[in-house]
């Protein structure tokens, strides 16, 4: 193995994490701004032209916050919680593809535009996802605060809850794509993104990658009027900083996913793919393309936070058991049987697909909202 | 072949402190996260012998899934700590008896068994990726794995049952 493979996958490795912590600020300011929007507010705008330094300000202001450690917590893990919180969410995004490759000018060698294309690329995710709870429940044991252990016992049972159904879109996507490796996955949507012919499995995905990044309204562990802040409540300064940079990133890196997943990842539209426009053409399109879809999807995150109220705790465990994970499983039966009719009898087969998993949609939906009214009536 | 091995020198430290760390600690929710390092460990092992299949489902099923239910179960019941010095009594002579017959067996194994190891046939490439155990698990070992798989769902289903306040009273 040659020396120069080292420097590019460690320079490629620093640019994801460079890119992830860029993404981390700005998204900061992006959610302020059109959180601002949506309740007729401006938001920040004096750091700099339209408030652009705003996440610099931000980060010094916390440099120089006191942090406090409560006497009677376990200081070892007190300290090693933010960060076990922290790494899962950049390493996870080591198997995103980004682009295709390019061939660098003078060195004449082909660059690919991803850190790692393992075969098991899925199931690295979902082997992250699970190790990320780990954070989030020891913060709340070390802290020794019985608000803070309740936010993690919340968040730990509902991020096992959520995992479930999240990785059974997981294996809707490795059903539709053949392959466990991302960039298969990504080049199988060439012609149509997964979200058209599986769109109950990417809304079920979306729903279920809020309960596990804990945004709203899936925020229990954070809930303020039941548990002052959860988790984090005895965190400050720095170690405060961390857990907020974690869930962030996680935002993004689970925004990646679900571009890669369903939303044709760096490809193009698929109606664009002979033009200029296709990323066959023009390798650096493939960057830009991720980086679009992100933002859209990074924004119905905060449109869902700006408009819906929190939900329930019991509430939430029983819509993610009882109706996300059957409806998910009945997906998965779903997608099969249309790929299998696909192969035997034409690829127009391939369209019962989006047709019975709406129909199984709906019919959950009116089921939920069935036994809701019923139980209204006896009370 | 040095670079592994090297490798697997150190990797092997960490999975026996680790495994020592867990039995020696008095705390039970850092017994519980040495374990959850040893785990690793054992994954990183996987990936050295060629199967990444395994070592991602080891890591999400043994350190994400049944790990943080442990440390679940010990958070609830609040019983991190345990008091100390509160052993058996008749659980040293009998470990020390095991531990005798395990290195005999060991020393046997080695010393007097040791010409019947012949050349360690290679491994196809094929070996350990997720289309090989899918196919395996869902050609071969069919059965079993349905039995498996309705067990568990057994098990479930009492653990409910058990535990689910009866409602007629």
């Amino acid at each position: 193995m040659d020396w120069t493979l080292w420097v590019e996958w460690f320079i490629k490795a620093l640019v994801v994490i460079f890119a992830i912590l860029t993404g981390f600020a700005y998204l900061t300011l992006y959610e302020r701004r059109a959180l601002a929007r949506i309740q007729t507010r401006i938001g920040p705008n004096r750091a700099g032209p339209q408030g652009l330094l705003q996440p610099i300000a931000d980060a010094l202001k916390l440099f120089f916050k006191e942090e406090f450690t409560p006497a009677r917590a376990d200081k070892v893990l007190f300290v090693l919680a933010p960060v076990m919180t922290v790494v899962p969410a950049m390493i996870i995004a080591a198997v995103i593809p980004f682009g295709t490759q390019f061939t660098l000018p003078f060195l004449n060698r082909p660059v690919t535009l991803y850190v790692a294309d393992i075969n098991v690329g899925v199931i690295y995710l979902t082997a992250i996802a699970s190790i990320a709870v780990y954070g989030i429940v020891l913060a709340g044991w070390s802290s020794n605060n019985k608000y803070a252990l309740l936010g993690g016992m919340r968040s730990s049972a509902q991020m096992i809850s959520y995992e479930i159904a999240l990785g059974i879109c997981f294996v809707i996507a490795i059903l539709l794509g053949n392959s466990m490796s991302l960039l298969k996955i990504v080049e199988a949507q060439k012609d149509i993104w997964f979200a058209v012919i599986q769109p109950v499995g990417a809304l079920i995905f979306m729903i279920t990658t809020l309960a596990e990044v804990n945004r709203a309204p899936f925020d229990m562990p954070e809930a303020e009027q039941e548990l002052a802040a959860g988790y984090h409540s005895e965190y400050s300064g720095m170690k405060f900083a961390l857990f907020f940079m974690a869930e962030y990133e996680k935002m993004i890196v689970i925004s990646m996913i679900a571009a890669t997943l369903y939303f044709g990842g760096y490809r193009e539209f698929w109606f664009l793919k002979d033009t200029w426009f296709s990323v066959d053409q023009h390798w650096w399109l493939g960057p830009i393309y991720l980086l679009l879809k992100v933002i859209v999807l990074l924004f119905f995150m905060i449109w869902i936070r700006a408009t819906w109220p929190r939900i329930r705790y019991d509430r939430l465990m029983a819509f993610g058991w009882k109706v996300l994970l059957p409806l998910s499983l009945a997906l998965v039966f779903i997608t099969a049987l249309g790929i299998l009719l696909a192969d035997q009898f034409g690829a127009i087969y391939i369209w019962t697909i989006p047709v019975l998993s709406i129909i199984a949609g709906l019919v959950t939906t009116l089921l939920t909202n069935l036994s809701l009214r019923r139980k209204v009536a006896h009370a | 072949m040095t670079i592994d091995f090297i490798l697997f020198l150190i990797l092997a430290l960490v999975a026996i402190a680790a495994a020592l760390g867990m039995l020696l600690s008095r705390n039970a929710v850092y017994s519980a996260l040495f374990l959850v390092l040893n785990f690793g460990t054992v994954a990183v092992f996987y990936i050295l012998l060629n199967a990444p299949f395994i070592a991602m489902a080891q890591v999400s099923v043994y350190a994400g899934a049944i790990m943080v239910l442990f440390l679940f179960v010990i958070m609830l019941l609040g019983t991190e700590t345990l008091p100390p010095s509160k052993s058996l009594p008749w659980q040293r002579p009998l470990a020390f008896i095991l531990a005798l017959i395990l290195a005999g067996e060991a020393t046997y194994l080695l010393l007097v068994r040791k010409a019947a190891s012949g050349p360690i046939p290679q491994p196809v490439d094929t070996f350990g990726s997720p289309q090989a155990v899918g196919q395996a698990l869902f050609n071969s070992y069919l059965l079993p794995f349905e039995i498996t798989s309705v067990l568990l769902l057994v098990a479930m289903v009492g653990a409910i049952v058990l535990t689910q306040k009866d409602k007629g009273k």
